[in-house]
């Protein structure tokens, strides 16, 4: 009886340190980024859709074309192709296409990579009404980065 | 208090009518739906209905070579992907019997159980969003976040996590990683200080939670339910504990138990668990050893013929991965045993003559995450 | 200029600005509880439609403007139509007998209490009309819990008002208001020697008014989603924008009779106002109930985003074993404590 009768005064006491709890964060600050007016910056491992990376020393793509990344893809979004050019050991690609509708970011391809060819990139902002947008032609420079702000 | 019902008077009386839950809800859950028989405001009997986001991983795992099934792992569960990923590798490490560096399993235990928290915090800002308490759900939003922001430095992702490889992990930790989750665990001490005050300790929550949705260790067993479910009926099973696997003999942390069976027991303990990895990624922060992230792995992997288990402790209970191998790149056959199925099939039981309001305060206290039950 | 004094003018201007008033509270409360709930979670709340977000409830209210009205075909013509008027008429009509100010009071009727209460009580039956209305089994439902609902905390509502009376001797509220003249020790809140639990009576009343005007914690009628959305179901656009004004509308006059009766309306607290200011004061009083009312406001919005929702039963027997016992105590206690003590 004594312990009932004491638990109302008691609920009532939780129920005012609750409103002490709602009213300290009242006086806050937000924590909204009032995105797109503010942006974050991507951090550095950020995945982004796979880009294909530049030799600084010769200016061409490193990628040799030798599809290993075509076939580690799970979801086989990747077609690559090459051809040997004049007086090169290697082959040079040619064509690579991602479909990015089917990727789903594991990194596999950038794994299987030997000669260090493609990266995550940083783009996030892909929006778009029309699904064909989304077979990147990962050789035309510049990519879909156009389309962030 | 708990208000029961006599289910043969009224079941003789017939006036009955079904009432749809349908796969669509305001919150919470997924696409999970439940036809319940109603008495008025009383449950008789309730149906659910599951199939609504079956994405047929398992026929995946046969189609696929193991390694094209990694990214899979994140999705089947995606509040706490990392367990999943951890569950797969692990099997397919024990069958081919591969070595991971020491480093690599520590990164293992920290990334995974900062994703039990924040999975944690996403069940208790949706369940009492359910409850029509609104604001809690932004806080443990907000320190979800900081979790988010911590994992996506590590792996790049923020949700879908594809970062355990065969042997260990895909990067080591970022620099500054060990400083921000120091910070983390500094400043989210007091945070859960503040949930206990705003939420745990409040009357009303209590009250509606308290004696509500009595689960007893014989209905668990009976139904092959295990995380907080059974802890939160006085079942201290735990498989971190029970089958240690990865480093976590080497790490000292408590498994919280509460005895009394009802919603407020199993909130209890996931509350408590959150507060225990805390812990645990304290020690493993502190017992980092350096070295390799990777381990030697053949170029072309395939399993020996016969099958492996491995299970883990994911944020919602036992989850277990099977491989049956024939030899071949693919699994021959690739078994999920999934945390919320079994933690579902209790709900039928469970709520016979409950009223409608506490019969989805018990759903949403099992935690169930549907894609984890369609796989 | 005199004929601005005249009766039927200053008739006119009470019409007006009562219904004025209710029309913007019922907009910008919106927007207050919207920008309120957004502080409370750490988030700015609604601040994209023009001017940092006040424009929000114009947008709001052309949007539900535009929309069809809907009547279903198997729902009772007549009732369904007048139930949102019967909702909000009681609350604009109560409103008359506030004193806002000095003079600042539409009609000062020396039963002004007993006309509140009699009016606040035509909405249980306006929200039944309009459950019962819908012939919508979810709709009746939820209507016959609001009933059961409102009538369980009417009573406590109504004993810790007698209280009070016999502390006050009138009806009248201005008179109630001019009792609590001077220091705000005079206040009813304070006045703990004609009843030491004064402020338990005034927490009991407003929980009271919480349940009465269907807010969290107590709102399962309309938030128990579970049922769709309760009484309203069937109503869209501006049948459903009458229930959420007259929803305002009586929290507003819920609140307004708490800083009536509790602390002291228009009077200062500091010391009353220098006839010498004549029309200033009347201002500078209205002012200060426009701070007291909007301070309870807060409090009704804070509440709202703190806790979770009881259960229907929970919410019963608080009414039936806990406030009723004690308001009952606190009346005894009060008529004991007057009579034995000399006034």
């Amino acid at each position: 009886m004594k312990a009932s009768l004491l638990a109302v005064p008691r609920g009532f006491l939780s129920l005012l340190t609750g409103m002490r709890v709602t009213l300290t964060q009242f006086f806050k600050p937000t924590v909204t980024v009032q995105y797109p007016w503010q942006t974050l910056k991507m951090p550095a491992r950020f995945r982004g859709h796979i880009e294909l990376i530049v030799d600084p020393e010769n200016g061409r793509y490193r990628c040799i074309a030798c599809k290993l990344c075509e076939r580690a893809c799970p979801s086989a979004c990747i077609v690559v192709d090459g051809a040997k050019l004049e007086g090169e050991k290697k082959k040079s690609v040619t064509h690579y296409e991602l479909d990015f509708t089917k990727c789903s970011l594991c990194g596999e391809c950038i794994e299987a990579c030997p000669s260090d060819a493609i990266r995550f990139s940083k783009a996030y902002n892909l929006a778009s009404t029309n699904r064909n947008e989304y077979d990147y032609d990962l050789m035309k420079t510049p990519g879909p980065e156009e389309k962030r702000p | 208090m708990s208000a029961s019902f006599d289910i043969a008077a009224s079941a003789k009386s017939g006036e009955t009518f079904v009432l749809n839950l349908g796969p669509q809800h305001p919150a919470a859950h997924g696409v999970l739906r439940v036809k319940m028989t109603m008495d008025g405001e009383y449950v008789m009997r309730s149906e659910p209905v599951i199939g609504y986001i079956h994405r047929m991983h398992e026929k995946m795992g046969e189609n696929r070579s193991l390694a094209k099934f990694l990214p899979n792992t994140g999705r089947i569960d995606y509040l706490s992907a990392l367990h999943y990923n951890h569950a797969f590798v692990g099997a397919v490490e024990r069958a081919a019997r591969i070595e991971v560096p020491p480093r690599a399993e520590f990164i293992r235990v920290i990334t995974s159980e900062l994703n039990r928290i924040s999975s944690h915090l996403v069940w208790w800002g949706a369940f009492l969003l359910d409850l029509g308490g609104f604001t809690p759900l932004l806080y443990a939003f907000d320190d979800r976040e900081k979790i988010l922001d911590l994992l996506e430095g590590v792996t790049g992702s923020r949700l879908t996590y594809c970062y355990f490889r065969f042997g260990g992990v895909r990067d080591d930790l970022d620099e500054g990683f060990v400083e921000r989750t120091r910070a983390f665990i500094a400043q989210m001490r007091p945070r859960l200080k503040m949930y206990r005050q705003l939420v745990t300790d409040n009357i009303i929550l209590r009250k509606r939670l308290e004696n509500i949705g009595p689960i007893s260790p014989e209905l668990c067993r009976r139904y092959g339910a295990t995380g907080p479910v059974i802890r939160g009926s006085g079942v201290p099973y735990d498989v971190r504990k029970i089958e240690p696997y990865s480093v976590y003999s080497q790490l000292d942390f408590e498994v919280p138990v509460y005895p009394e069976g009802d919603c407020m027991g199993r909130y209890r303990v996931r509350m408590d668990e959150i507060a225990q990895s805390l812990r645990i990624i304290e020690q493993a922060l502190d017992k980092l050893p350096d070295g390799p992230t990777l381990g030697k792995v053949p170029r072309v992997l395939k399993l020996p013929v016969g099958d492996v288990c491995y299970a883990v402790e994911a944020a919602r209970g036992r989850l277990m991965v099977r491989i049956v191998s024939d030899g071949k790149e693919a699994a021959y056959r690739l078994k999920l045993r999934t945390p919320s199925f079994s933690n579902m099939s209790l709900f039928e039981e469970a709520s016979r003559g409950m009223l409608l309001a506490d019969a989805l305060a018990l759903m949403g206290s099992l935690d169930l995450v549907i894609p984890d039950i369609d796989r | 200029m005199s004929f601005l004094l005249t009766e039927p003018f200053r008739l006119l201007l009470s019409i007006l600005c009562i219904v004025a008033f209710v029309g913007g509270n019922a907009a910008y409360l919106v927007l207050a509880e919207r920008k309120g709930a957004g502080r409370f979670q750490n988030r700015p709340g609604p601040n994209e439609a023009g001017f940092g977000g006040w424009l929000q409830p114009i947008a709001d209210v052309g949007k539900l403007i535009s929309k069809q009205l809907m009547v279903p075909p198997e729902a009772d013509q007549l009732l369904f139509r007048l139930a949102p008027l019967v909702v909000l008429t009681p609350a604009m009509m109560c409103l008359a007998v506030i004193p806002f100010g000095d003079t600042v009071v539409a009609r000062n009727i020396n039963v002004g209490l007993l006309m509140v209460f009699s009016f606040g009580s035509i909405n249980v039956m306006a929200i039944l009309l309009s459950g019962w209305a819908s012939r919508n089994k979810f709709a009746i439902m939820s209507a016959a819990r609001v009933v059961s609902q409102n009538v369980a905390y009417e009573i406590p509502m109504l004993l810790v008002v007698i209280t009070l009376l016999m502390a006050t001797g009138t009806m009248d509220l201005s008179e109630i208001v001019r009792q609590q003249a001077g220091g705000f020790w005079h206040w009813n809140f304070c006045r703990v020697w004609i009843n030491p639990l004064m402020p338990v009576t005034f927490v009991i009343f407003f929980i009271c008014m919480l349940a009465e005007t269907n807010r969290a914690p107590f709102d399962m009628a309309e938030a128990e989603s579970e049922l769709v959305a309760g009484a309203f179901t069937e109503y869209g656009s501006m049948g459903f924008g009458v229930f959420f004004m007259a929803e305002y509308a009586n929290i507003v006059l819920g609140c307004s009779l708490a800083t009536v009766l509790f602390f002291g309306g228009w009077q200062t607290g500091l010391g009353a106002v220098p006839a010498a200011w004549g029309g200033w004061g009347v201002l500078v009083g209205l002012g200060f109930f426009m701070a007291k009312l909007y301070a309870l406001i807060f409090t009704v919005i804070w509440v709202r985003w703190t806790f979770p929702r009881t259960q229907f039963y929970i919410l019963l027997n608080l009414s039936w074993k806990i406030l009723i016992p004690v308001s009952l105590f606190t009346l005894l206690l009060s008529s004991a404590m007057i009579k034995l003590l000399p006034r």
